[in-house]
C-alpha cells in the first residue's frame, strides 16, 4: 500500500486514478470485512461517484485538493447528510442527519473519498468496540482480539487497508488506544483545534475529532485538513490553526523530552509496555533529544475525575434520545403515557454501558452530590492542567505509554467495567487538560502484537508533537503488517 | 372573585395579614434570529417551519450565541439598574417533549445581570435579584381531554419557539399586593418596550409572569411558605390569581393548617389555583456549566456603549413631565402621558414658552382628550398643540372651547387659531366678564349674601349662571377668581 500523501500526489498529478485507488480498497473490504466488521455501512456507490468526480476534476485541469482520491473511513458518530449515523446504537435506528459534520465537509472539499461509516462502542463509550449494538469489530492483526475502542472500527479499517485514513473521536483515549492496539498512528488534537459540529456528543468538554493514518505524516496531513476555525462551534479556536505537518523532518536534536513517571508506572501496565517505552526514550536520546523523567503528580487522579466528568456530561447529552422526535420509539402499550414511552424507549434503545454511564453521571450531578463529585472532579482537572503546565516549563514534549497492554481477546474484559476503564489510565489526562497527544507504533509484545507509545504536547503543540512522533517512527522496529493489508500490492 | 368563599379573609383589606409576592417575568427578546442559531424569531408562523438542526437539538449540533440577544439582555439589565457582569451558561436538565435537547440552556449562579431595582410610578421600589438569558422551549398543544397533558388524547409540539431568546427577570419578594404586582408588571413592560428589547405583548406570550406568593401576619418579618403560581395570561388574571392564592393560604393558616411549598396552576375559567407538583415532586435540574459555550465576558466598552445608547426610561420621563407641569410624578395624568408616549407634546409646550401653567394644562388635555384617541394622538402636530394649550392657559379659550378645538384638530387637522375663529370662539375680555359677573350678583342678592358669608358651594351656582349668560364662551376659571376676589 502506498501512503495517503503519495496517493494524493499521484492522483493530483494525473499519474494515478482515484477510481483505481478506491477499487483496490473496496477489494480488500470485499475479501475481509466480514471477518473484521470495521464498518457499520460501506458506501460503495457514493464512494465510486466521489472517486469519479475527483478523476474528472483532474482531467479537467482542476485540483481536487490535498486528499485527492484518498479513501477515508469515518467513525459512525460523525454526521453525514442523508446517510444513517448510528453511533452503533439502536436508539438512532432510522435516523439520517440532514447535514454534514464540519470535518466531513472539509474532507470532501479536500478531494477525499469517504468509503464508509465505522463501528464504535455505543456513543463512543468503551475501549474495545465490543459495546456496539451491531456486534464487535475484530483486530486485523488477530481476529480473536479486540481492536481497542471506542474508535475501533476506524483503527481496524486503516490497519486492514480498507481505507488509507480514518477519523475517530477521542474523549478519554478513544483514538490513541485503538491506534496502539491496531499498530497505526492516531492523534487527539488540542481541544478546540478541530470543530465538533456534527460529532454526536459524548462528553462535550473532552471530545475531539482526530486522525488515524498508517504513518505519522499521513495522520498529520489529515489533521491539517480538518483543523481550523468554525463559526458553528463556539469552542473551536478562532486563531489560525497550527500546522501539524510543518516540522516532520526536523529531527529531535536538542528537544527536551520528559517521560511521565506516574504514567510509566500506572496501575495495570504489562511488562512489554514498559520495555517499549524505555526503548522509545532511548531512541529519542540517541537521536539527540535530552530525555529525563518528570513527575506530573495529579495525573494519578485522572481516571477518577474522568469517570465523573464524562458520564455527567453524557447523562445530559444523551437525554435527547427520548423517542419523541427521531430514532427509536417504543410504546409499551396502547394506553402508555409519556413517561412509560420514555422508559421503554431508553431501556430498549441503549446498551448496558451507556445506561451505566447515564446513571453514574445523573448521580454525580444530583442535588447534594454535585460538589462532592462533579465539582471535585473539576478541581482535579484544574490540578492536572496546572501540573502539565509546570512540566512544559522544563520539557517540549512528554512521553508516556498509550495503553496498558496489547490487544486483548474478545470478551476478556467485558464482565468487569472497572478493568475495562483502566485501559484509559494513560490517555485521559490529555483530554482533561485539553492538550494534544499522539500514539505511534513502537515495538510489539511477545506474541508480535503491536504496541504504541504516546507523545504528549502542550496546547497547540501539534507541530512539535508530530516532529517527535516522526522521529520515533523512524527509530521504531518495523511494525507488523496484517496479512489482509498486503493484498492488492506491496505493503 | 366568584369562587372565593364569603368567610375567607379578604387579602386586600384584612389588616391582620400581609401578602408577600415575588415575580418571575419571562420576556421574549425581539431579535431577528434565535438565541443559538440563525432561524427566524417570529410569532405566528406555520408550525415547525422556523427550525434547524441546532434548535431541534439534533445529534451533533452545537449552539452559537446570538450577539444581539446579549446586547438586548444588557440593555434590560442596565435599565433595571443591575450590575452587568461576566456570566456563564448552564444546562437545566429535565425531560419534556417541548424541549428538543431535554435540557434548557439557561444561566444559573452567574447571571448576566444582578442586583438592580425598579421604581414604581407611585414611588415604591422593587428589588431585582437577577435578569438572565435563556432559551425558550417549544409550544405543546394537548389535543382532547381538558387541554392538559395527563388527559390528552395526543399532543402536538411546535418547535418554532424553541431557542427563542428570553430574559427572565426575577424580582425580590418586595411586592405586597395584587395591585402592586400589576403595577410592577406594567412598569416593567414599559421599561422593556423602551429598551427596544421586547414588544411586551402578554397576549402573544412574549411576556409571561409566574408569581411566588406567601402570606404572613402583619408586622412579621419572617416569610411564610410560598407557592409558585403559573399560567396567568394577562394582568387581570395575575391580580386574580394572587388574590385567590393569598386568600387560600390565609384561610388554610387560620384553620390551623400549613401551606405546602408547591407549584400551582391558575385556572382562569374556574378562577382558582390547583396543585401541579409538590416540593417533593419538584425536578432536580442537575445544573452544570454548558460545555458547548464559552464564558460570556462582554467588554467594558460594550457595557458602556449599551448604557449610553439607552433611551430615557419611563421613570425619568415621568419625573421630567412632573417637573415641567408641577404635577406629582405619581399622578395618573403624568403616568398616562408617559405610558402613551405623549411627553414630546409636553416638551413642545415647554419650548413654546407660553403662560406658566401651560404645561399642566397640556398634561390634562393629553391625559384626557388625547389619550382617549391614541391613533389621532400619533399624528397630532406638536406646534399646533402647543399654540392651542397656550390659548387655553392664557384665557383666550375656555376649557370647553379648547376641548372642542382640540377634538377638531385631532379629527381633521388644522390650525387652532383658524378653527377657534371658525367656531366663533372669541376670547371674552376680562372686563366684559367682570360686567357679566356684576349683573348676576345684582340679580341674586340672597345667594350672594350667603356666598359672602362663606357658603362656598354656591360657587357652582354663580358659575352656572355665568356659563348660561355667556353661551359657554366665558373662561370659567377666570370667572371663579373674579367671584373670589369680589367677596
Amino acid at each position: 500500500m502506498t501512503s495517503a500523501i503519495e496517493t494524493a500526489a499521484r492522483v493530483r498529478a494525473g499519474e494515478g486514478r482515484a477510481a483505481d485507488v478506491l477499487e483496490e480498497h473496496l477489494a480488500r473490504i470485499a475479501a475481509h470485512e466480514s471477518e473484521v466488521h470495521a464498518f457499520n455501512l460501506v458506501l460503495v456507490e457514493q464512494a465510486r461517484a466521489a472517486a469519479a468526480a475527483v478523476d474528472e476534476a483532474v482531467a479537467a485541469g482542476r485540483d481536487p485538493g490535498r486528499l485527492a482520491g484518498v479513501p477515508v473511513a469515518l467513525k459512525d458518530n460523525l454526521c453525514t447528510r442523508g446517510i444513517p449515523t448510528t453511533c452503533s446504537s439502536r436508539i438512532l435506528d432510522g435516523w439520517k442527519p440532514p447535514y454534514d459534520a464540519t470535518v466531513v465537509r472539509r474532507l470532501v472539499d479536500a478531494g477525499a473519498v469517504i468509503v464508509g461509516k465505522t463501528n464504535l462502542d455505543e456513543f463512543a463509550m468503551g475501549s474495545s468496540t465490543e459495546n456496539s449494538a451491531f456486534g464487535p469489530t475484530r483486530n486485523p492483526h488477530d481476529l480473536g482480539r479486540v481492536p481497542g475502542g471506542s474508535s475501533g472500527g476506524s483503527a481496524a479499517a486503516v490497519a486492514a487497508g480498507f481505507a488509507a485514513l480514518g477519523l475517530g473521536s477521542d474523549t478519554g483515549g478513544s483514538i490513541r488506544q485503538p491506534a496502539s492496539l491496531c499498530g497505526v498512528v492516531g492523534a487527539k488534537p488540542t481541544y478546540g483545534l478541530v470543530s465538533r459540529y456534527g460529532l454526536v456528543a459524548f462528553a462535550s468538554s473532552l471530545d475531539q475529532i482526530g486522525p488515524f493514518g498508517l504513518d505519522v505524516a499521513d495522520a498529520a496531513l489529515l489533521l491539517d485538513v480538518i483543523a481550523g476555525p468554525d463559526s458553528l462551534d463556539s469552542t473551536c479556536m478562532p486563531d489560525p490553526p497550527v500546522q501539524a505537518s510543518s516540522r516532520l523532518g526536523a529531527g529531535v536534536d536538542g528537544l527536551r523530552v520528559g517521560v511521565v513517571e506516574e504514567l510509566a508506572s500506572a496501575e495495570g501496565l504489562t511488562p512489554p509496555v514498559g520495555i517499549c517505552l524505555r526503548e522509545a526514550a532511548e531512541a529519542l536520546a540517541a537521536a539527540g533529544a535530552k530525555v529525563d523523567e518528570v513527575s506530573v503528580p495529579a495525573t494519578v487522579y485522572g481516571l477518577s475525575a474522568y469517570y465523573l466528568i464524562a458520564p455527567a456530561e453524557a447523562s445530559s447529552n444523551l437525554a435527547r434520545y427520548d423517542g419523541v422526535r427521531y430514532g427509536k420509539r417504543i410504546v409499551p402499550s396502547p394506553d402508555a403515557d409519556l413517561t412509560e414511552m420514555y422508559l421503554a424507549t431508553r431501556s430498549e434503545g441503549f446498551g448496558a454501558e451507556v445506561k451505566r454511564r447515564i446513571m453514574l453521571g445523573t448521580y454525580a450531578l444530583s442535588a447534594g452530590y454535585y460538589d462532592a463529585y462533579y465539582g471535585q472532579a473539576q478541581r482535579v482537572r484544574t490540578l492536572i492542567l496546572r501540573d502539565f503546565e509546570a512540566a512544559y516549563r522544563d520539557f517540549d514534549v512528554l512521553l508516556a505509554p498509550t495503553a496498558p497492554g496489547s490487544a486483548f481477546p474478545l470478551g476478556e474484559k467485558t464482565a468487569d467495567p472497572l478493568l475495562m476503564y483502566l485501559n484509559d489510565v494513560c490517555t485521559v489526562p490529555s483530554n482533561l487538560a485539553g492538550h494534544p497527544a499522539v500514539s505511534v507504533p513502537f515495538g510489539t509484545d511477545h506474541a508480535g502484537l503491536p504496541l504504541g507509545v504516546q507523545v504528549l504536547a502542550p496546547a497547540l503543540g501539534e507541530a512539535v508533537m508530530f516532529q517527535v512522533a516522526a522521529a520515533l517512527e523512524a527509530a521504531a522496529p518495523a511494525p507488523p503488517v496484517p496479512a489482509m493489508r498486503r493484498m492488492g500490492g506491496p505493503a | 372573585m366568584s369562587t372565593v368563599d364569603r368567610d375567607r379573609p379578604n387579602p386586600s383589606t384584612d389588616p391582620a395579614w400581609e401578602i408577600v409576592i415575588g415575580l418571575e417575568v419571562h420576556c421574549e427578546l425581539r431579535t431577528a434570529t434565535k438565541l443559538f442559531c440563525g432561524c427566524r424569531n417570529s410569532f405566528g408562523e406555520e408550525p415547525n417551519t422556523s427550525v434547524c438542526p441546532v434548535c431541534l437539538g439534533l445529534p451533533g449540533s452545537l449552539p452559537v450565541l446570538n450577539r444581539t440577544a446579549v446586547d438586548y439582555a444588557m440593555r434590560i439589565g442596565t435599565a433595571l439598574h443591575c450590575r452587568v457582569q461576566p456570566s456563564q451558561f448552564h444546562r437545566k436538565n429535565y425531560f419534556y417533549p417541548d424541549m428538543p435537547k431535554d435540557y434548557q440552556i439557561s444561566q444559573y449562579d452567574v447571571p448576566i445581570n444582578a442586583d438592580g431595582w425598579l421604581d414604581l410610578p407611585d414611588g415604591g421600589r422593587i428589588g431585582i435579584i437577577r435578569a438572565h438569558l435563556e432559551e425558550d422551549t417549544g409550544k405543546t398543544t394537548h389535543v382532547g381531554g381538558g387541554g392538559r397533558i395527563h388527559d390528552a388524547a395526543h399532543s402536538l409540539v411546535d418547535y418554532n419557539r424553541a431557542g427563542v431568546p428570553l430574559v427572565e427577570i426575577v424580582s425580590a419578594p418586595d411586592i405586597r399586593s395584587a395591585e402592586e404586582a400589576r403595577a410592577y408588571v406594567d412598569e416593567l413592560r414599559a421599561i422593556l418596550v423602551a429598551t427596544g428589547a421586547s414588544d411586551g405583548k402578554m397576549e402573544e406570550g412574549s411576556l409571561r409572569v409566574d408569581a411566588n406568593v406567601s402570606v404572613r401576619p402583619a408586622g412579621s418579618t419572617d416569610f411564610g411558605t410560598r407557592c409558585e403560581i403559573k399560567n396567568m395570561n394577562s394582568l387581570r388574571s395575575l391580580g386574580r390569581a394572587i388574590e385567590y392564592e393569598a386568600a387560600r393560604q390565609m384561610a388554610l393558616i387560620s384553620e390551623g393548617g400549613t401551606v405546602a411549598q408547591e407549584t400551582r396552576h391558575w385556572d382562569e375559567g374556574g378562577g382558582r389555583t390547583g396543585s401541579m407538583r409538590s416540593k417533593e415532586e419538584a425536578y432536580d435540574y442537575r445544573y452544570f456549566p454548558e460545555p458547548d459555550l464559552v464564558p460570556l465576558e462582554p467588554s467594558e466598552d460594550w457595557v458602556a456603549a449599551v448604557a449610553t445608547s439607552l433611551p430615557r426610561l419611563p421613570a425619568d420621563r415621568r419625573a421630567a413631565v412632573a417637573e415641567a407641569s408641577g404635577l406629582p410624578a405619581g399622578s395618573d395624568a403624568v403616568a398616562t402621558v408617559v405610558r402613551l408616549g405623549l411627553d414630546h407634546l409636553v416638551d413642545a409646550v415647554v419650548s413654546a414658552a407660553g403662560p406658566p401653567d401651560a404645561p399642566s394644562v397640556a398634561v390634562r388635555r393629553l391625559a384626557n382628550e388625547v389619550a382617549a384617541d391614541p391613533e389621532a394622538a400619533a399624528s397630532l402636530d406638536p406646534a399646533s398643540f402647543a399654540r392651542l394649550v397656550g390659548m387655553e392657559a392664557g384665557g383666550a379659550l375656555t376649557a370647553a372651547q379648547a376641548r372642542t378645538v382640540l377634538k377638531a384638530i385631532m379629527d381633521r387637522g388644522g390650525e387652532p387659531e383658524a378653527i377657534a375663529s371658525e367656531l366663533g370662539f372669541e376670547a371674552m375680555d376680562v372686563s366684559d366678564l367682570e360686567a357679566v359677573v356684576e349683573e348676576i350678583i345684582s340679580a341674586h342678592p340672597d345667594e350672594w349674601s350667603r356666598f359672602e358669608a362663606g357658603e362656598d358651594k354656591l360657587t357652582g351656582f354663580f358659575i352656572g349662571k355665568v356659563k348660561a349668560a355667556t353661551d359657554g364662551k366665558a373662561d370659567l376659571k377666570a370667572a371663579s377668581s373674579i367671584l373670589r376676589n369680589r367677596r
